[in-house]
């Protein structure tokens, strides 16, 4: 059985705004619009789109704490919406921009709560504790009110207090927005060990598509609410119809290469740069080049992500929807 | 919507909940002993302010509303100790709008516990104990006047009655603020015109009030059982409306039901926010 | 050209509260509630004692109602910029105020004052207007009071703020300023009449709350209301006010730039 399953789920809300003094006007906004996938035991998965897409929304179905206004959602087989406060001991819940630590009290009193609060025996607590403070480097931290916290040392601390009580599913929202690449390297290696030794199940949002590359074999791409694309993160580049970049060093300054096989969108003194789709060979490309041109140097660049999905929201839902799965 | 455990178990897990969270944040005030001293001593200075004006009006006056400053200190001390339980257990009701603006709610909301729970014992604070000892100590300086009351053993047991009826009756008022916070969240202050208000009412006789009024208190918004009505029969003076005498033992059934009807605002409050994440 | 900027600062103020509307609407409903519960209270005092402290009944009403209109707008139970001021002192961001080319305590001064004019209007003006349909309330006679009247309510204001810079101020010095600021608060709500007019107050406790500053703020403004301030007497009411505003002020000022003085030489 998958750990999670989604089908057809939904989520309108109500929007109301106001127009005038008095006057408000209400219209329904399809948050999240039939949304459908399943999550194996132990998979990492990444779920990303750009702002309002519907990935808190999600979320937040999948912790219970909005309720769906429609489809089925299962996680562990339990209801989240129904049975929020059993499902809660099983999921471990990371929000980037808001702490679940208590602000005021420092980070270990936090922890000594979450033990008492989810009932987690000793053992297993001082096991976890000790691995958490260990990987995330937070012993120097305990004793700190998690107000003066930095942002990345308050992220671990987190991190730390989402796992304590050895949840089968961690949800992250955004975990490494704003944190410097010290931290966000820290993060990122914590959670790969955590899945490849415990076997946690981690879905995660992000805006930082390192993030994705470095963690997530499978990605998930929403968009007004809607799974976009859900499969392997190379495959998503021919969804995208991304092209690849390959850069030429001429002996000189000259006018953009003539070719058929690629177009010339950048030059800079004698470096030009030559779009080609992806999924083609560079070797034609080459060879075409190096017979009509004097050539020092070339590289081939890979497309970044970013610049996938951005392609993707452009072309419109259409393509790739058609290209993939849903 | 609670199948498989129930609402008792629930119930027990909120209870436990609160404890863990209130001591931990009674550990954290105990850090700062000095700063914690002196801010209950603010609590017992500030609330101790409205009995300097009670005490400055029965410097003009023998009696208010027909009641001698005796009468009128015990319903004070009455009334004033039980805002301050229902204060000290729900006061920090106050904060849900802020909690729902700033979206931190969410982060109760995946938590193994309610959420009324975890709201209620936020931020826990230990000074407003300053409230109730300031209540205390003017329900005992009215005992010591009122040398006209025969205190029957049944009369005596009224006192503790009252003061933990009217504290139940308090803190449900604040959780039904919370909730009409989900509605309106900058609308804190509407919960301070209940609670705080009610306990400025409560201070003087019925008597100096309109009886559409004391009506209003009496049978919709059920105040007068935290003090006016079951002081009333320690005193052995008439109650303003034509109530039964066994209104004056139904403070403990009153606060009961008027927690059903909190409990029942809080949740549909709390599902409105599940339902619309706002 | 200076009181361009300060007329800027000042409507910022009033704007940035005229923004929580639900907030305002639930002032209004708390003070209208409190009004009722204490014009009944005074109706008690003033049947047992007719002509109590030199006020008619409706005199004595009319000191209520004006007493919720001003709690908001004179700030008599706090809640106006010197937690803003006391966080940015705590934070230190205070040292860039302090290279502003503005005068902190003037730009202080008029955010405040622009405060003051919303929360009259948005949370004075309905409860006064509630309270006189409920009750029979003194209306002031003829008309040029209620200019004296607004006169002494601006006067009043000044004084609440330099009383609320000072305990501001008490950050540079003091790590936690609740104390302060809760001293400050017990003081202003026995002082100021919001508890019961000041002149109910017995012989020696009478005389030295009347001379308090904190009179300035409420007593003060609903005597020049009720007409018990009047001809020269009215001209020394302001001169009451405008006294300890001067006063306060200046000794405001004066912390101000043994502050700065500190803040500048640790920054160093």
């Amino acid at each position: 059985m998958d750990l999670i399953e989604l089908d057809g789920v939904e989520k309108v809300f109500d929007v109301r705004r106001r127009t005038g003094f008095m006057r408000r006007e209400k219209r329904q906004v399809r948050a999240v619009d039939g949304i459908s996938f399943t999550i194996p035991r132990g998979e990492m998965v990444g779920y990303i789109g750009p702002n309002g897409a519907g990935k808190s929304t999600t979320i937040k179905m999948l912790t219970g704490i909005l309720t769906p206004s429609g489809g089925r959602l299962r996680v562990a087989g339990i209801d989240p919406a129904r049975e929020r406060t059993r499902l809660a001991s099983r999921i471990g819940v990371v929000f980037g921009q808001r702490t679940t630590l208590w602000w005021d009290l420092p980070l270990k009193d936090s922890y000594r709560l979450m033990h008492r609060m989810y009932r987690i025996p000793d053992a297993r607590f001082a096991a976890n504790m000790e691995r958490c403070v260990e990987l995330l480097d937070l012993a120097e931290l305990l004793d700190v009110p998690v107000r003066q916290l930095s942002l990345g040392q308050r992220m671990r601390g987190d991190i730390a207090a989402a796992l304590l009580h050895d949840p089968e599913v961690l949800y992250l929202d955004e975990p490494t927005i704003g944190l410097d690449v010290v931290s966000k390297s820290k993060v990122r290696q914590f959670l790969r060990d955590l899945n490849a030794e415990l076997g946690t199940t981690v879905l995660l949002t992000t805006h930082d598509l390192t993030d994705i590359e470095q963690l997530c074999k499978r990605v998930m791409v929403i968009d007004h609410g809607r799974l976009m694309y859900d499969g392997a993160l190379a495959g998503l580049h021919e969804v995208g119809e991304s092209e690849r970049m390959l850069v030429v060093d001429l002996e000189q300054e000259l006018p953009p290469v003539e070719t058929d096989l690629a177009r010339v969108v950048k030059v800079e003194g004698p470096r030009q740069w030559l779009a080609f789709p992806a999924s083609v060979s560079a070797a034609p490309l080459v060879a075409q080049l190096a017979a009509s041109y004097p050539l020092l140097d070339l590289s081939v660049r890979e497309p970044d992500i970013e610049a996938v999905i951005a392609k993707m929201y452009a072309g419109g839902a259409d393509g790739a929807q058609g290209a993939r799965l849903v | 919507m609670v199948p498989v455990r129930g609402r008792l178990a629930l119930a027990r897990d909120g209870f436990r909940a609160y404890g863990l969270i209130a001591m931990m944040w009674v550990r954290s005030t105990m850090a700062y002993r000095a700063s914690f001293a002196l801010t209950t001593l603010g609590s017992f200075l500030g609330t101790g302010l409205d009995f300097v004006a009670v005490l400055l009006m029965f410097g003009h006056v023998e009696r208010l509303g027909g009641f001698s400053l005796g009468e009128v200190a015990f319903l004070y001390g009455v009334a004033g100790s039980a805002l301050g339980i229902g204060d000290l257990l729900m006061g920090t009701m106050g904060r849900v709008g802020l909690r729902v603006r700033d979206g931190t709610l969410d982060t109760l909301l995946v938590r193994p516990v309610p959420v009324l729970a975890q709201l209620a014992a936020d931020q826990f604070a230990l000074r407003r104990i300053g409230r109730i000892t300031q209540g205390l100590a003017v329900l005992v300086y009215a005992v010591v006047q009122l040398d006209e009351v025969q205190w029957t053993p049944l009369k005596v047991l009224m006192v503790p009655m009252m003061l933990l009826s009217g504290g139940a009756i308090f803190a449900a008022l604040f959780t039904m603020g919370g909730a009409f916070q989900f509605l309106a969240q900058d609308a804190a202050e509407v919960q301070s015109a209940f609670t705080f208000g009610g306990n400025a009412l409560l201070q003087y006789p019925p008597t100096v009030f309109a009886k559409d009024l004391v009506r209003g208190v009496t049978f919709l918004l059920p105040l007068a059982f935290v003090n006016w009505i079951p002081v009333m029969y320690v005193l052995g003076r008439p109650y303003p409306l034509d109530v039964p005498e066994w209104f004056a033992f139904a403070p403990p059934v009153v606060a009961v039901g008027f927690w059903v009807v909190a409990g029942l605002l809080w949740r549909a409050g709390l599902r409105s926010y599940r339902s619309t994440g706002s | 050209m200076r009181w361009r900027l300060y007329a800027l600062v000042a409507a910022g103020g009033f704007r940035r509260y005229a923004t929580y509307r639900a907030a305002t609407l639930a002032g209004v409903f708390t003070n209208t509630v409190f009004g009722f519960i204490l014009a009944y209270t005074y109706t008690a005092l003033w049947d047992q004692r007719p002509h109590l402290g030199g006020y008619e009944l409706p005199q004595a009403l009319a000191y209520v109602w004006i007493g919720q209109a001003l709690l908001a707008a004179a700030s008599l139970m706090g809640g106006g910029f010197e937690t803003d001021l006391m966080e940015r002192i705590r934070t230190g961001a205070i040292v860039t105020d302090l290279y502003r080319p503005a005068d902190l305590q003037l730009w202080w001064l008029a955010s405040d004052l622009g405060r003051g004019a919303f929360q009259l209007l948005g949370r004075g003006v309905v409860p006064m207007a509630v309270g006189s349909l409920a009750f029979e309330l003194a209306v002031p006679t003829p008309w040029w009071r209620w200019p004296a009247f607004l006169g002494s309510v601006f006067l009043g204001l000044v004084v609440s703020f330099a009383l609320r810079y000072l305990v501001a101020l008490s950050a540079f010095w003091l790590l936690d300023g609740a104390g302060v600021t809760q001293v400050s608060w017990l003081a202003g709500m026995f002082f100021s009449g919001m508890l019961l007019p000041l002149n109910l107050f017995p012989g020696l406790l009478g005389e030295v709350a009347r001379a308090l500053p904190w009179s300035a703020l409420l007593q003060v403004p609903a005597d020049v209301y009720l007409g018990v301030r009047t001809g020269w007497d009215l001209l020394a009411a302001y001169a009451f006010q405008a006294g300890w505003a001067v006063a306060l002020l200046t000794v405001g000022r004066t912390l101000q730039a043994a502050a700065t003085r500190r803040v500048v030489v640790q920054g160093g």
